[in-house]
């Protein structure tokens, strides 16, 4: 009997050993944030310093202040009415429906996982592009972060950092930083061959080729990037509230447990304006900014 | 294209002397032995390719490609040195030795005296930045600058001041016929226009070679002809040694002081264009000339013979004393105005029946033109078939250096059917002999 169990059961390693196995690596990895959790906290405290004050800017100044400055980059940065006028009344209406304050806590953790997106990422995607080595290596890292259901990570992220704002930024980087690396990596390799002929051809160094030549035009595809990562820094909050972030996910979070689907419909609403606004500012900017690449420009 | 600077030459009226500027400055490149393999392990293959196995062969066997094969070649210094062959023949490759972009699998690249194999990384920028600069086929314009951020490119590489460099820049703006469109990006141009703020940017260094890497092929017969014109234009003034590709042999024949025959990574002839024309070296090479309109191609000094006599005398007599040393009936008179014409010894002895005495005169004499030794075989082609005897061929300065007989022409005319029709199955299996 016990020899033809294979047949009708995959073969399986023995109980034992397995809880043998989890215990061991649960235990190594227990010691590990035991000896380096404070140091690596202690790191971050920066990071977390920065969003403070930045979330407590949002939040303190007056809402008409900060509704000016957001109008005022938006316009700035798109130059549509059509676009600054639509994002204000979105934000009105959020603050009407009381998720003013949630919103910007939101916010602030947005822009602070995509600032240290930006900064990570496109380094890193930079170094794909220049060895055909280094991308063989991050490829398969980048498909196991991006696929990875999120609340795994969220697991050793908590037991290094405790409950918080800074597990929260990082768990919402490690989740939204693949399509900046990738799509760097990609506009980069994208840059024809000639141009850059060109640039050796007459003398440009590494660094005058990169800076020069290769991020300037492999930008549009960067900035298509970004806007993914941005979109996905939204889609974590939700579950990043579940580690101690403030904001939009909380309320969210409540309505789950506690079956409250209008609240939960308003805070969801309220991220999906977040994005479409995230979304069609960055998507506006970047063509303004790369009009002349394609055709005739138009300004 | 009305921004062309009004003072050039028709396209087509300007031919290609043999040897249009005499002596040169001694060779500025030197090839040795150059080999390129292209693939996984090109050392390993190098020894094949030195025992003479055929590229295809090679191919098949090792999967390695033959780049180039053992390539000699001297480019003077000043001059327009031509690299020709048909696609796939090894051109961008030989020419992208030059500054690096490719390195050799064997062989030297001396420019200046320099190996250029010896430089180290930074040596080799400072050398690209000083000592060449290039034209790119498909233009290899920055699109994400300006028209004259692309011209001021290589200075800006160099560190050169904003201010000189832009003034440069406005500098070859202006002479490559651009001016108005300095603020405007390379996708706002023309294929023509891109392919000048090409030159003017290679220009702007002031590079002392100019590697053209098939520049004109993308364009349109006419603005091609329009570029042909300008460079040949710009070159008088700044005698630059440019090498240049091309897989078009008019072009070639146009451009260049020599050229170069490529086939399948070898070097299958080099020389001045009259010896490509009239003494291809293979069947291969026969086979890309025969189609060239020689009459349109070559020019008078170049199938002109040695001159018959040149006649001086004041009289009659003296005249015919002048005459008897040769052989011929004929001689070419100069008096102090220069040519006047041809004497017949026949119409001279008749003369000197009457009066061995009498001063020579216009009635002696009879009127045939003349060409210079620049002009174009169609030139001269309607004076030969009208004169009796052979056209006077004189120099600049108006002085005989050659006759043209109808016979030279003919020769030289004729030559291309001859061709053809001795092997009219060409080039795929005479050709690899
Ligand atoms: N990077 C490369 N890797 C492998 N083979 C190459 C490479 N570059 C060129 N070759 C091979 O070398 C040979 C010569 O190519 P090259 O580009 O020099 O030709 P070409 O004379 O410039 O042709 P064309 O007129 O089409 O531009 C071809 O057989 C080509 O396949
Ligand atoms: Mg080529």
């Amino acid at each position: 009997m016990a020899e033809t169990s294979w047949l009708h059961e995959i073969p399986q390693m023995d109980r034992g050993d397995l809880l043998t196995i989890r215990k061991t690596l649960d235990g190594l990895y227990r010691d590990f944030s035991r000896a380096y959790g404070e140091t690596i906290e202690s790191f971050f405290t920066p990071l977390l310093r920065f969003l403070v004050w930045f979330e407590d800017l949002l939040i303190s100044s007056p809402w008409w202040a900060v509704l000016a400055v957001i109008a005022g980059l938006i316009f700035a940065a798109t130059r549509s009415w059509k676009l600054t006028v639509g994002a204000v009344a979105a934000f009105m209406l959020i603050g009407y429906f009381g998720m003013w304050e949630h919103t910007m806590q939101t916010m602030a953790i947005i822009l602070v996982a995509t600032l240290m997106a930006i900064c990570i990422g496109i380094p890193v995607g930079i170094a794909m592009a220049r060895s055909d080595r280094v991308q063989t290596i991050a490829t398969p890292i980048l498909d196991v972060m991006q696929t990875m259901p999120a609340f795994v990570y969220l697991i050793p992220v908590v037991m290094l950092l405790g409950i918080g704002k800074v597990p929260g930024v990082i768990a919402v980087v490690v989740y939204a930083i693949p399509p900046v690396i990738r799509l760097t990596n990609l506009g980069i390799r994208l840059v024809d061959r000639e141009v850059m002929e060109a640039a050796t051809a007459y003398g440009a160094s590494r660094w005058q080729r990169l800076v020069g030549v290769q991020l300037p035009l492999a930008m549009p595809t960067i900035m298509a990037g970004i806007n993914q990562t941005i979109m996905m820094a939204l889609a974590m909050v939700v579950i990043a509230s579940m580690i101690g972030v403030k904001g939009l996910g909380q309320p969210v979070l409540k309505s789950i447990t506690n079956q409250y689907f209008t609240l939960g419909l308003l805070n969801g609403l309220a991220i999906v304006a977040l994005a479409i606004i995230f979304d069609r500012v960055s998507q506006a900017y970047a063509k303004r900014s790369q009009a002349h690449m394609g055709g005739p420009a138009h300004d | 294209m009305t921004e062309m600077t009004p003072d050039q030459p028709m396209p087509g009226a300007s031919a290609t002397p043999a040897d249009p500027r005499g002596a040169t400055d001694g060779p500025l490149v030197r090839v040795e032995g150059l080999y390129k393999v292209f693939g996984p392990d090109p050392r390993g293959v190098l020894d094949q390719v030195k025992a003479g196995r055929s590229k295809a062969d090679i191919l098949a066997e090792t999967g390695h490609t033959v780049g180039l094969k053992d390539i000699n070649l001297t480019i003077d210094k000043g001059r327009i040195y031509v690299v020709m062959g048909l696609s796939g023949s090894g051109k961008s490759t030989l020419i992208r030795h030059f500054n690096r972009l490719i390195d050799p699998t064997d062989g030297r690249i001396l420019i200046d005296g320099t190996d250029v194999m010896a430089l180290s990384p930074r040596e080799l920028e400072q050398f690209r930045r000083h000592k060449m600069s290039m034209v790119f086929q498909r233009f290899g314009l920055m699109p994400h600058r300006k028209v004259l951020d692309n011209i001021g490119y290589g200075l800006q590489v160099q560190g050169v001041p904003r201010a000189e460099r832009l003034a440069k820049a406005r500098h070859w703006l202006e002479a490559v016929g651009l001016e108005g469109y300095e603020g405007m990006y390379p996708a706002q141009l023309s294929g023509g226009q891109q392919q000048r703020v090409g030159l003017a940017r290679a220009l702007c260094t002031d590079a002392d070679i100019l590697l053209m890497d098939e520049a004109f092929s993308a364009l349109d017969p006419l603005i091609r002809s329009e570029m042909q014109d300008q460079l040949i234009a710009l070159q008088e003034k700044l005698h630059k040694t440019i090498i240049f590709i091309t897989h078009d042999l008019d072009e070639a024949l146009r451009l260049g002081d020599r050229i170069a025959i490529l086939k399948d990574g070898e070097l299958v002839q080099e020389g001045a264009p009259v010896d490509i024309l009239l003494r291809p070296a293979t069947d291969y090479v026969k086979a890309f000339v025969k189609d060239v309109n020689r009459a349109r191609a070559l020019t008078v000094d170049t199938v002109m013979k040695p001159p018959s006599h040149r006649i001086t005398a004041e009289t009659i007599g003296e005249a015919l004393e002048q005459m008897k040393g040769h052989k011929g009936d004929y001689g070419y008179y100069f008096n102090d105005d220069g040519y006047q014409g041809v004497v017949s010894q026949k119409a001279l002895e008749e003369a000197a029946r009457a009066d061995a005495n009498a001063p020579l005169n216009e009635a002696h004499w009879e009127d045939s033109p003349a060409v210079t030794t620049g002009d174009l075989i169609e030139q001269a082609l309607p004076g030969t078939l009208d004169a009796e005897y052979p056209l006077a061929v004189l120099d600049e300065n108006g002085e005989l250096v050659g006759q043209l007989p109808r016979e030279a022409l003919a020769e030289v005319l004729t030559y291309a059917e001859e061709v053809a029709a001795e092997d009219p199955e060409k080039p795929t299996e005479t050709a690899k002999v």
